[in-house]
């Protein structure tokens, strides 16, 4: 048996190795040899060398601005998601009536589309803003408390699934010790119950964190970069790049590397740091 | 038993992949494919142009697929990568020619070219006719007679002209709308103007077409505005002054902009909550389109675009066009005839000119069309008699030089920066200018 599947494991992974390397591989890694061309479309390319990256931050400030206001809006994202998920996990774990009901309801923002939310959003906030004559548009801070209430709305329910299979399976033979123990519940919280789901919470932490950084339906929804590209994300800069002048398709492609690289290297740092703090059950 | 079943399986996965590739090419017909502009007639391409086209040539497959509103650029880069490519697409003047500057085809040659009337309209590059226009196009300031005959009927109205044909200049203009913003209960209107839409995505009416008449101003014509590295915006006062009016004049406070779109003014129009919107001819099938439309067919005009400009008495509509077809140099010679085939058909027989006419509602500007072959919707009506009004100059399409998408979007969102109070005018001249200058050298001027 054993042999027969070493035999066969090249033919039966070769349709998935196939899918992998076309719409994965290949792709990746024409794009970053596109990030030091120049090209209109990807057939036409010539080497331009660091051009690209150059021209980048050299233009406008664009890029870097949706740096800062990508990174601010993920630590406040990445905070009250998880905060608020943990926080209802608590409490449906703890026999409310109708919790099953609940769980639904929570998660179910999450079986919306990005757009279509961006667009439900967009019309309740301005339908709030109108109230004061204002809209999303007229102040950043209306377009980036309305990414972050969206964001919520859309990934707390998400999360708060994990945390509670994850609540769930602590033995209760611990915390009846830790009771019998005299641990009061602030004790048993930080003690017993965040140590143990510290997977969980490893994996959450990954979840919002790349959510928050690779946010561009919603965006693009919401307040497409407005105003005056105040609230346009890393996503949208790059396409907004890439589509809104002739010749740079190369920079919006440098851009998309550097973007890459930078969500690649936070979340390895951020995996290391909390896989460290996990505990053996 | 095990080799066969290997066997079975390359064979499979071989053959899906032949499959992958399609079987289309079976028919031994020539495939002419047209990537269209324009969404709102693409039902027309397939349930008319289509069968009709293909039942006069045989030989000849149409396939006309079109893009979404506002993705034309990013549909047509993706199609132009495929096997096989469009060999009809279009180009929205000389910066979409500078776009596709490896794919267009030389086009002096075609039937299709020789069709057009003003030789000095198609676009060019390097000597070769690269974009030959086939819809022209005007607009202005469309307004609903009925309301405005209404308010020159007022007893106490504050102007001595007594029809809005004797507008003739922004003096006259702003006090004739002044006036109306007093008289809203009594001429039943919400706002004189519909909303001065910025919802994103909508702010095209204001970065191309209300600052055409400025550009014009400034550069003289579309190949000055071209080839500019700089633009001082010496008419910024003038196009504040209609600004703001649009804005203080508005069913709209100025807070609410950002939540408006383009149909929303064009709907405020239709039910008759204002008397004025700034818009083409092309938006003649929304306001007609729209559920509880009261603008009766013959209320429908044009004002021109009045912003104090000098001599601006004698100034029309502006007319032009943003619409040009190009041919896929990297298509097959038969497609490539074909494509010839087909445009030369659909402008130039009777019955091609008969769906142009009555169902894509194209105004030409082929001599193949006599003067009475003209669409008969309100607007183009309008936009004929404009053009052919004495002693009166219709303003050219100068945005066409605008040096990239980049300046519409800066400028766009300098306004809206404007209308929230956080920039001064000052401001957005200056970001019109800087954003110009820093385009123009990208795009190699």
């Amino acid at each position: 048996m054993e042999k027969t599947l070493r035999k066969y494991f090249p033919l039966f992974a070769l349709p998935a190795l196939i899918c992998f390397a076309l719409s994965f591989l290949i792709p990746m890694v024409w794009g970053f040899i596109l990030s030091f061309c120049e090209f209109t479309t990807i057939t036409d390319a010539t080497f331009v060398g660091f051009k690209n990256y150059v021209r980048a931050f050299t233009v406008d400030n664009y890029f870097t601005g949706a740096f800062w206001f990508t990174l601010g809006f993920t630590i406040v994202t990445v905070i009250s998601i998880n905060i608020l998920a943990f926080t209802i996990a608590m409490i449906l774990t703890k026999n409310v009536p109708g919790t099953n009901a609940f769980r639904t309801i929570f998660f179910m923002p999450n079986l919306i589309g990005g757009i279509v939310l961006g667009w439900i959003w967009q019309v309740v906030l301005n339908g709030v803003l109108a109230g004061f004559e204002q809209t999303l548009l007229s102040n950043a801070k209306y377009g980036f408390w309305g990414l972050v209430i969206l964001m919520n709305w859309q990934n707390v329910g998400y999360m708060m699934v994990i945390y509670i299979a994850a609540i769930q399976n602590i033995s209760s033979d611990m915390l009846e010790a830790a009771s019998i123990d005299g641990a009061d519940g602030k004790t048993t919280l930080f003690k017993i119950i965040i140590p143990s789901v510290m997977p969980s919470i490893t994996i959450c932490l990954f979840l919002t964190l790349t959510n928050g950084f690779k946010l561009y339906d919603q965006n693009l929804a919401l307040t497409n970069g407005a105003p005056n590209h105040q609230t346009e994300m890393l996503a949208l800069n790059i396409f907004n790049t890439f589509y809104s002048r002739t010749g740079f398709e190369g920079v919006g492609q440098a851009k998309a590397v550097m973007f890459t690289i930078i969500v690649a290297a936070i979340a390895l740092i951020q995996l290391i740091a909390t896989r460290s703090r996990e505990v053996e059950n | 038993m095990k080799k066969a079943l290997s066997i079975m399986l390359i064979a499979l996965i071989a053959l899906s992949s032949v499959f992958a590739n399609g079987a289309s090419e079976s028919s031994g017909k020539t495939e002419v494919y047209f990537l269209n502009f324009k969404p709102e007639i693409a039902d027309v391409y397939t349930n008319v142009v289509e069968p009709a086209f293909e039942a006069a040539y045989p030989q000849y497959d149409l396939k006309v697929v079109t893009a979404a509103s506002n993705q034309y650029q990013t549909t047509l880069r993706s199609e132009l990568e495929k096997a096989a490519p469009p060999v009809i697409f279009q180009v929205n003047g000389p910066v979409g020619v500078q776009e596709n500057v490896n794919t267009v085809a030389p086009l002096q040659d075609t039937d299709y070219y020789s069709l057009l009337a003003d030789k000095s309209m198609a676009l060019t590059l390097e000597g070769n006719v690269v974009g030959v226009p086939y819809a022209v196009e005007g607009y202005g300031i469309i307004y609903n007679d009925a309301i405005m005959r209404k308010y020159f009927a007022l007893p106490d109205k504050a102007v001595s002209i007594s029809s809005a044909e004797e507008i003739t200049n922004f003096e006259t203009l702003k006090a004739v709308v002044e006036d109306m913003s007093k008289h809203l209960d009594e001429l039943g209107i919400q706002g004189v103007f519909a909303s001065t839409s910025f919802m994103p995505g909508s702010e095209w009416r204001w970065t191309t077409h209300l600052v055409n008449p400025a550009l014009w101003a400034e550069f003289g014509d579309l190949a000055t505005a071209q080839a500019a590295k700089e633009f001082q915006f010496t008419a910024s006062e003038n196009f504040k002054n209609i600004f703001d009016l649009y804005l203080n004049n508005s069913i709209t406070a100025k807070g609410m902009v950002g939540a408006r779109a383009d149909a929303d003014s064009m709907a405020e129009f239709a039910l008759g909550q204002v008397a004025m919107v700034q818009n083409g001819n092309w938006a003649a099938a929304q306001i007609l389109g729209t559920a509880g439309n009261t603008v009766a067919d013959e209320d429908i005009k044009f004002l021109p675009l009045y912003m104090g400009l000098d001599g601006e008495e004698n100034y029309g509509i502006c007319v032009g066009t943003e619409n040009y077809l190009a041919f896929n140099k990297n298509a097959s010679p038969e497609a490539l005839e074909g494509a010839d085939v087909f445009l030369t058909w659909l402008f130039s027989s009777d019955e091609g000119k008969a769906i142009v006419t009555n169902d894509l509602m194209f105004i030409t500007p082929f001599s193949s069309f006599s003067a009475d072959e003209v669409p008969d919707d309100p607007l183009a009506r309008q936009v004929n008699i404009w053009m052919n009004k004495d002693g009166i100059t219709s303003v050219p399409w100068v945005f066409n030089g605008i040096p990239s998408e980049q300046w519409k979007a800066d400028f766009a969102q300098a306004m809206l920066e404007y209308i929230n109070g956080n920039y001064t005018w000052d401001q957005v001249t200056k970001v019109a200018q800087d954003a110009w200058a820093r385009e123009a050298e990208l795009a190699g001027r």
